[in-house]
C-alpha cells in the first residue's frame, strides 16, 4: 500500500518534471516564433473568438438543453457539422444525417413521405426537422429518446437509416487523416469516444435555431409588419390550433392522436414507448416553425400540402378511442374551419418561414 | 461407509462450528480491522449441467421440449454489494460497480473487485442490468461497460439492455428466421412509468467464507444457468415467443434468469 502510493507519489514528481520540460519547449517555440514573425510584417497575434455562441432569443423560453455538461465553441460546432454532413457516420459511406435533413427545408427531407436510407431502404415515419433542438424535452415522433446526445445513436443504428455501429464509427474516425485533429482542437485531445462524438453532433445541433421568421421580428417589434390576412390567420391560429402548437416554439411537446387513419399506418407510436394502450396512435406534436418548407406532413408525411392538412382537420378526422379531446366536442370530430379560415392560417404559417436559418451558411454543409 | 459418513460429517460440522465460534471471540486477532485486499467473480455460463458452449449444433433442450443453440448471451452485473457473517455490508463504490459479461469474451466474465475491507464474506447481491440513474445519466459519464458503443443499448428507446440471448431453434417460426431473440432491459421510464426489470439478487455462499485478507483473494465461482431462463415459473417456448424485446411479456423472461445464478465454489488462495 505504502509503496504503491510512493510509487504513484513519484510518477507524480516525474510528471510533474515532464511538464515543466514540456512547458519550457513550449516557452522556447513561442519565443522564436515572436522572434520570427517580428522579423517578417507587424501581423497581429491571432486569438480564437468564439464566434459560435448559442444565444436564447428574446421571445423564446429558457432551452431544455444541458450546456453546462457540453458547452459550445468553434472547434466543437465544426466538428459537429463536419460529422453531420459526413457519411462515415453510415455502414457504407453513403448516408450522412444531412441526406434526410437539408437545411433548405428546415433540416428534413423534402419531399420524402419517409425516407430512403441505406441501400434505399424505407423507413417508416417522417424525417422531422433538426431544428431548436436545444429546447426540445425529448426527441423522436413517439418520444423514445430523452437526451439530445443519446439521439444520434437512433438513426446511426437504425438498419434502415445508417446501419452502422458507433464501435465502427470511433474506428474509423480514430484511423481517419482529419477527425484526431478535429477533437484535438474540440475536446483538448485526440481521443475519439463516444461521449465526445456525440457532443460534437449536439454543438451543431442546438446551434441550429429558427427564431429569424417574419413572425420573429414582428413579436419583437423589430419594424416587421404583419399583413391583415396574416394577423387574421394568427388570430384563428391562436384560437383553433395553439392548444397543441402553443408557445413560441409552436408545440407543448405532447403526445396526441390528431385523428389521422389508420388504416395504412400500423405505427402505434407513443405506446410504443410506453407500452400504454391509452398512448395508441399518439405522436409527438411538432413545431410549425418552417412549416411552409417542410412537407409532407403527420408522422408519416402522408399530406404533401397544408391544404391537405388543413382539410384533414376540417373534415378527415378519424374517430378512434384514443383521439385527442381537443379534436372531439360532442359527436362532432374535428376543428370547424371555413375554406376561407383555412387559408388564412396557411398564410399566418408562412410568416414562420426563417430564411435567415435555412440559408445560414454556418450551418452548410463546408 | 454409508453408515460412518454421518459421525464424520458430525465431527466436520463440530470443527468448523468451533472454528468459528472461535473467530467470533476474537475477531481482531485474525485481521487488521484496516487491512483492504480483492475479491474475484467468476461468471461460469452454462446451460443445465452443461458447459455453454456459443455456435454449433442445438444441442439444448428447454422445458418446453424445444432444441436450441446459443450465438449471444451478455448481461451486465451492477451495483454490487457483499455482506459477512455479521451482516456488515460493504457496497461496492459506484464507479467500479459495472460490468458487462459476455460469453464471446473470455476476460469479461472474472471481475476483480479491489481496495475491499478485509472480511469473512458469507454473500453477494448484486443487479442484473443497470439502475435508473445510470439509465439516465450524461453521456460523458457512459465509459467502460456503460459506454453505449458496446451494443448494450436501446438507441430508440433510450435505455441499456440489460442482457441478450440469442440462438438458433428448429421451433423458432420461419418469420423470425429460425432464431429467437431475447434483449431483456427496462428501467421503469424516464417521464412515464413502464416495465421495470432490474433485478437485484442475493447468492449465498452456502457454507463457505469469502475470505478476503491483502494476502488472499478469493474468487466466487458463480454458475449462470441459460436454462433458467426457459424453465422457471414462466415456461419460455421458442416457438411462441420467439423474439422479446421491450413489451410486457419480457417481465416473465426476466423473473425466470433472476433465478439463475447460483454459487458453486469459493477459492480462497
Amino acid at each position: 500500500m505504502l509503496i504503491a502510493m510512493l510509487q504513484q507519489q513519484r510518477a507524480h514528481v516525474q510528471r510533474g518534471i515532464s511538464l515543466w520540460r514540456t512547458g519550457w519547449i513550449g516557452v522556447a517555440f513561442a519565443m522564436c516564433i515572436v522572434l520570427l514573425s517580428g522579423c517578417q510584417d507587424d501581423e497581429p497575434v491571432p486569438t480564437v473568438v468564439e464566434d459560435i455562441r448559442f444565444v436564447q432569443p428574446a421571445n423564446f423560453p429558457a432551452p431544455a438543453y444541458n450546456f453546462a455538461a457540453n458547452p459550445v465553441t468553434n472547434a466543437g460546432f465544426e466538428l459537429g457539422r463536419t460529422l453531420f454532413y459526413d457519411g462515415i457516420l453510415s455502414r457504407d459511406g453513403s448516408i450522412s444525417c444531412g441526406s434526410c435533413h437539408q437545411q433548405a427545408s428546415g433540416f428534413t427531407h423534402h419531399g420524402h413521405d419517409v425516407s430512403h436510407g441505406i441501400d434505399d431502404k424505407l423507413g417508416t415515419r417522417n424525417s422531422p426537422p433538426v431544428m431548436n433542438m436545444a429546447w426540445q424535452p425529448v426527441f423522436m415522433w413517439d418520444g423514445g429518446v430523452h437526451d439530445l446526445d443519446l439521439f444520434p445513436i437512433a438513426p446511426i443504428e437504425n438498419p434502415v437509416e445508417m446501419d452502422e455501429k458507433l464501435e465502427n464509427i470511433l474506428r474509423k474516425l480514430r484511423s481517419s487523416p482529419a477527425y484526431p485533429g478535429m477533437f484535438q482542437r474540440a475536446f483538448g485531445s485526440e481521443e475519439i469516444t463516444t461521449s465526445r462524438l456525440l457532443k460534437a453532433l449536439s454543438q451543431f445541433m442546438v446551434m441550429c435555431v429558427s427564431s429569424n421568421s417574419r413572425y420573429d421580428s414582428f413579436v419583437r417589434g423589430e419594424g416587421v409588419q404583419l399583413t391583415e390576412p396574416e394577423l387574421r390567420g394568427r388570430e384563428l391560429f391562436s384560437h383553433k390550433c395553439a392548444s397543441c402548437h402553443s408557445g413560441e416554439l409552436f408545440t407543448d411537446f405532447s403526445f396526441r392522436n390528431n385523428g389521422v387513419s389508420t388504416a395504412t399506418s400500423k405505427d402505434k407510436g407513443r405506446s410504443i414507448i410506453t407500452l400504454n394502450a391509452q398512448d395508441d396512435y399518439t405522436f409527438k406534436v411538432p413545431s410549425l416553425r418552417n412549416v411552409a418548407v417542410t412537407s409532407p406532413y403527420m408522422h408519416d408525411g402522408r399530406f404533401y400540402t397544408l391544404d391537405e392538412v388543413m382539410d384533414h382537420y376540417a373534415g378527415g378526422v378519424n374517430d378512434l378511442p384514443t383521439l385527442d379531446p381537443l379534436l372531439r366536442s360532442g359527436a362532432q370530430t374535428g376543428i370547424a374551419l371555413t375554406t376561407e379560415e383555412k387559408q388564412l392560417i396557411i398564410t399566418f404559417l408562412s410568416t414562420l418561414t426563417d430564411d435567415t436559418f435555412l440559408r445560414d451558411k454556418k450551418l452548410a454543409a463546408h | 461407509m454409508k453408515i460412518n459418513t454421518i459421525p464424520v460429517l458430525t465431527a466436520i460440522a463440530l470443527f468448523l462450528l468451533s472454528f468459528s465460534c472461535s473467530e467470533d471471540n476474537s475477531p481482531t486477532s485474525e485481521f487488521d480491522p484496516s487491512e483492504k485486499g480483492s475479491l474475484s467473480v467468476e461468471f461460469d455460463n452454462v446451460v443445465g449441467n452443461r458447459n455453454l458452449q456459443l455456435g454449433g449444433q442445438q444441442n439444448y433442450t428447454n422445458a418446453a421440449g424445444e432444441t436450441f443453440s446459443v450465438d449471444i448471451f451478455d448481461y451486465y452485473i451492477s451495483n454490487i454489494i457483499l455482506t459477512d457473517k455479521n451482516n456488515n455490508q460493504y457496497i461496492v463504490p459506484q464507479d467500479s460497480s459495472y460490468f458487462l459479461i459476455q460469453e464471446s469474451e473470455r476476460a469479461s466474465q472474472e471481475i476483480t473487485l479491489h481496495n475491499i475491507p478485509a472480511g469473512n464474506y458469507t454473500s453477494i447481491t448484486f443487479t442484473i442490468g443497470v439502475d435508473s440513474l445510470r439509465n439516465t445519466m450524461d453521456v460523458g459519464r457512459r465509459t467502460g461497460a456503460l459506454d453505449p458503443a458496446t451494443g448494450m443499448y436501446w438507441a430508440w428507446n433510450s435505455g441499456y439492455i440489460f442482457l441478450k440471448l440469442e440462438g438458433k431453434s428448429a421451433q423458432a417460426p420461419d418469420d423470425a428466421g429460425g432464431k429467437y431473440r431475447y434483449h431483456i432491459g427496462g428501467f421503469g421510464g424516464m417521464t412515464e412509468p413502464t416495465i421495470n426489470n432490474i433485478k437485484t439478487v442475493t447468492c449465498s455462499f452456502g457454507s463457505s467464507v469469502a475470505t478476503v485478507r491483502t494476502a488472499i483473494t478469493p474468487t466466487i465461482h458463480m454458475l449462470a444457468d441459460v436454462m433458467k431462463l426457459f424453465n422457471g415459473s414462466t415456461t419460455l417456448s421458442i416457438a411462441q415467443n420467439p423474439t422479446v424485446m421491450f413489451a410486457p411479456f419480457s417481465v416473465n423472461i426476466a423473473d425466470n434468469y433472476s433465478h439463475m445464478f447460483n454459487v458453486d465454489h469459493i477459492h480462497n488462495d
